[in-house]
């Protein structure tokens, strides 16, 4: 089958996809889109995780056709997507979660990162000033094997202070 | 999408990140660090190539079982199907491989040993249709008896794992093997994989001088590495016959001697290239799908992309050794300890792995931190029918720890003394004896790292009690479950240290290479760092920026993407990467630092005398003496020219361990940490949370200190992991049970407690810039630290770990 949808903005099709074949398989394997990532295929890490029409979702779920005509975005877009979000106050190529990750050293290993990244920013767009019992919450679902999660928690609290400030900068 | 000449997803220099200073000491980005927030880090599951092929390994379902026949006929048949390959189709002679002993079929031969052994391969343009192809490979099983614990294993007539093993050294055998089987007097049995005994003073007699003697039976359960990147890589047939890998892994070089006779190529034409890497853990250590990629690929002229699934990953590489452990201690009413002695059987399931290395480390650190000069200690590790095991994240010495600090605790109690107190009058100092002789020759500051952690506040009582007189259930037991609002909750606070090795052992010849290049770029002196090490998320691709900045005064660094076109970096494993690799970076900085003074002599001597009579250092793009005086540029002394320098360095040397008496001076360096774990359990339903897990650990220098504390964060955590969630459920058929990460957990950030660190830094000698390799030590002390806690909450003996809520419970 075909499938056509809008992935960060830009529409992608995809031409004899199985009709099996996932959300998560057809960004990696037929779209050149592999920032989402495939830790377990099975719904239970997190590092696929992606907006579909807003709300995170783990791709790996999501058969690729029920996104048919719908918006998708992915770790790929997400500094555009938060730029479009808060309009032109922000510098920096990156959304204030990724300079947050990076700064904090929230990145080891880094294949959590992608979906941890698309579930942190969906937090702080729900939830701007997250306690930290609201960011385990929302992170729950989301495994990292390497940084026992303190730098995640330092990562995403400093990414909501800069949010909140008005004027996220950037180090 | 992709060009037609390479793969996409092809390992990039990496050459950004980091400010001027950013040398040793600081805490630079990392330089992949950028790449991996916007999802452009090429993991070597995100490797794609024009025209490539996916394979697909077919799987034993049985633990042991001969094979009777297999028949590829209809999967050969399928459309889309490019090749199948089984045992019979192997190119060359060699058709076993292993780490130190090749006893691993790359495809099993007449016989699978454990579930999950590959047994043939598919190449297919769809991964489904590979799939699906394997499952239509007929293959007629004949179940044998398993061996699956040490009864089964070495009682009357036991089936023999390895009948033929020709590993053994010659020699007498002390006990002759059933059926005329090769044995040394290490390995009574052939189901024995190795053995080590260690014996230091008279345990015997100490043991009756001894006012109070505590027994234990401890058991450690199979914990797996659990890293989220999957096994996976693509191999890329090559015009000379040869072929590219890119791969995901812990040792280049390694792999590269295990697949090249397999495949019966030279090495030189496997070419390697490290692809992104999801972690590894230990997990890493031994093949999973490079030889079958490079087979697939090579018989079918295309390139092959294998990636597994999360339940595929289960059964594709080694785990943690499960353990039973058999400890007494004893010491006298003023709290010395007298003797100790214990047994450790730990499981290496069906194939040899790491498991002499495993031995080797758990007999030598069983006595842990303390001062005991009579020992009486015996390791093995048993061949059976359960899956393979090897290295994960300070084996051998993370299950002797998880048994030593269950009795320091009770002898503590038995002498009605504090734990933290008993520890500290036996902690061993710089000087001590390890139970090999060794002696201790670097801080060794046990005791200091219990004060620390003790010394510590508390964490406050009932948090889940919010300000607003609600009930906050995410911070209870059982969390959003709402199990509980506070009722039947009690908390307990528990101690442990433990004492790790850091390198490879035991006479290994263990080496890194490395090789730099200090050339003018765009006005400006760079410098290119090229090494084999696999970065594998620790940061030592870091920690090599720092270290070239630091010894050549440059700010720009560059890193070469590792390959084997370069010496081998050893292993990530042991903690040693940064100890070796960075020690060879800063060896070969400082061969470049000679060249370069040499050059600035010939073109600039005459211009000042400090040139021949200063000490003279590179800093900030300068020549300068140690008194700080400017005496040229880098760019005006290297002109157009390019420095370079490459070497093999080493750590000092060991010895092997006596195969009798275990003495013998066999490790390198030693790494300490210690835990305070506080945890509130809720005693009607058992289950648990852990508040806080504080640590403190003495690094020897923080060379990266957000680095090194993010390492201790992630091992305690996997440590936590252990204690109260993480085993791989094998049956008694040696089936296992729950290959997924719904039925086999990992501590999710809601499970993970707030881990203070305390970073010591008293510098080990011997060691480069002083540091002690830190990635191990933090998972050991974390697993016993929690358990001591729950019990003190629960007044439960409590000899296994994970601990389960009817352990907690029962009646
Ligand atoms: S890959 Fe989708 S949840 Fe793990
Ligand atoms: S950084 Fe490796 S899994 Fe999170």
């Amino acid at each position: 089958m075909r499938v056509t949808f809008t992935v960060n903005g830009r529409r992608h099709e995809a031409d004899d996809v199985w009709e099996g074949e996932s959300l998560l398989y057809v960004l990696r394997e037929r779209m050149g889109l592999p920032g989402s990532k495939n830790a377990c295929e099975q719904g239970e890490c997190g590092s696929c995780t992606v907006r579909l029409d807003g709300e995170p979702v783990c791709a790996c779920l999501v058969a690729a056709g029920q996104a048919e005509g719908r918006e998708v975005v992915t770790v790929e877009g997400l500094a555009a997507y938060a730029k479009e979000r808060e309009g032109s106050a922000r510098t920096g190529d990156l959304a204030p979660v990724q300079q947050a990750f990076l700064d904090a050293g929230a990145v080891q290993c880094g294949f959590c990162t992608p979906g941890l990244l698309v579930a942190a920013d969906e937090l702080i767009e729900r939830n701007p000033q997250p306690s930290d019992a609201d960011i385990r919450e929302a992170l729950s679902g989301n495994l990292c094997r390497c940084t026992g999660y303190e730098k995640i928690m330092d990562a995403v609290r400093l990414a909501a202070a800069r949010t909140d400030d008005g004027a996220p900068e950037v180090v | 999408m992709a060009p037609a000449t390479g793969p996409t997803g092809t390992p990039t220099r990496l050459d950004e990140g980091a400010g001027t200073r950013a040398g040793v000491g600081d805490s630079p980005l990392r330089p992949d660090g950028t790449l991996k927030v916007t999802g452009d880090f090429a993991y070597s599951s995100d490797m794609w190539h024009e025209d490539m092929l996916w394979g697909c390994t077919l799987r034993s379902p049985h633990a042991h079982a001969e094979i009777r026949s297999i028949d590829t006929g209809e999967a050969l048949r399928q459309p889309g199907v490019h090749a199948v390959l089984t045992f019979d189709d192997l190119p060359a002679a060699t058709t076993h491989y292993g780490l130190e002993i090749q006893d691993t079929p790359v495809l099993a031969h007449g016989r699978v040993r454990h579930h999950g052994e590959p047994v043939a391969l598919v190449a297919a343009d769809h991964p489904e249709t590979a799939r699906r192809a394997a499952a239509k490979i007929k293959v007629e099983y004949e179940e044998l008896p398993v061996v699956h614990d040490e009864a089964s294993a070495l009682g009357e007539g036991a089936p023999l794992l390895h009948p033929d093993r020709d590993d053994l050294p010659q020699g007498p055998p002390a006990s002759s093997g059933p059926g005329g089987t090769p044995s040394a007097p290490h390995v009574p049995h052939p189901n024995i994989v190795h053995r080590q005994p260690i014996v230091r003073g008279d345990a015997e007699a100490a043991a009756g001088r001894a006012d109070v003697i505590v027994t234990g039976e401890y058991e450690v359960g199979m914990q797996d590495q659990a890293f989220l990147g999957p096994e996976s890589g693509l191999a890329v047939p090559a015009e000379d016959g040869g072929v590219d890998l890119y791969i995901a892994t812990q040792w280049l070089h390694s792999d590269l001697r295990q697949i090249a006779p397999v495949l019966g190529l030279p090495e030189e034409k496997v070419r390697m290239t490290l692809s992104g890497v999801g972690g590894a853990f230990g997990g890493r250590e031994d093949l999973s799908m490079q030889i079958h990629a490079c087979l697939l690929a090579l018989r079918t002229g295309k390139p092959v992309k294998i990636v597994y699934n999360r339940f595929e990953s289960f059964f594709g590489h080694v785990h943690r050794h499960p353990a039973t452990l058999w400890y007494e201690h004893g010491a006298t009413r003023d709290g010395k300890l007298t003797h100790m002695r214990c047994r450790i059987v730990l499981d290496g399931g069906a194939y040899a792995s790491a498991s002499p290395a495993v031995v080797g480390n758990a007999s030598s650190h069983a006595a842990g931190p303390y001062v005991v000069d009579d020992v009486d200690i015996e390791a093995l590790a048993l061949y059976t029918n359960n899956p393979p095991c090897g290295a994960m994240r300070g084996f051998g010495a993370v299950q002797a720890c998880f048994a030593y600090e269950a009795q320091m605790d009770k002898l503590a109690a038995e002498l009605d003394m504090d734990p933290v107190d008993f520890r500290q009058r036996n902690a061993m100092s710089r000087g001590s004896l390890m139970p090999t002789g060794q002696p201790v020759d670097a801080p060794a500051p046990v005791a200091e790292l219990l004060r620390r952690v003790k010394a510590r506040p508390l964490p406050m009582e009932a948090q889940w009690e919010s300000v607003g007189g609600e009930t906050d259930v995410r911070a209870l037991p059982g969390g959003l479950s709402n199990t509980t609002h506070g009722e039947g909750v009690v908390r307990g606070v528990g101690y442990a240290v433990g004492i790790k090795n850091v390198c490879y052992s035991e006479g290994f010849d263990d080496y890194s290479t490395a090789r730099v290049r200090l050339e003018v770029v765009g006005g400006e002196p760079v410098a290119l760092v090229h090494t084999a090490m696999a970065e594998v998320g620790q940061g030592g691709i870091t920690v090599h920026t720092q270290i070239a900045r630091t010894e050549l005064g440059v700010t720009q660094v560059t890193l070469h993407p590792a390959d084997t076109r370069v010496g081998s970096a050893g292993s990530t494993s042991a903690s040693r990467q940064t100890y070796m690799t960075g020690g060879a970076v800063k060896h070969v900085c400082e061969l470049v630092r000679e060249k370069v003074l040499r050059r600035g002599r010939e073109l600039f001597g005459t211009h000042h005398p400090a040139w021949a009579t200063a000490e003279l250092l590179l800093e900030g793009g300068k020549v300068v003496t140690d008194g700080g005086e400017v005496l040229a540029s880098l760019v005006d002394v290297l002109g157009e020219e390019a420095v370079e320098a490459e070497d093999e360095w080493r750590h000092r040397a060991t010895a092997p361990f006596d195969l009798e008496t275990g003495q013998g001076f066999g490790h390198v360096q030693y790494s300490f940490a210690a835990h305070r774990a506080v945890v509130e359990v809720d005693t009607e339903l058992g289950l648990v949370k852990v508040v806080e897990l504080a640590c403190a650990q003495d690094v020897g220098k923080a060379m990266n200190p957000q680095a090194v504390v993010g390492q201790i964060h992630g091992g305690t955590t996997q440590g936590l992991g252990l204690a109260v969630m993480e085993e791989i459920v094998v049956d008694p058929a040696a089936k296992v049970r729950n290959p997924s990460f719904t039925d086999y957990l990992i501590p999710t950030i809601a499970d993970t407690p707030t881990i203070p660190v305390d970073v010591l830094e008293l510098a080990d000698e011997h060691a480069p810039y002083g540091l002690r390799g830190a990635g191990e030590a933090p998972t050991l002390s974390s697993t016993p630290a929690v358990m001591a806690a729950i019990r003190a909450a629960t007044g439960r003996a409590l000899p296994r770990v994970p601990v389960r809520p009817e352990h907690i419970v029962e009646v």
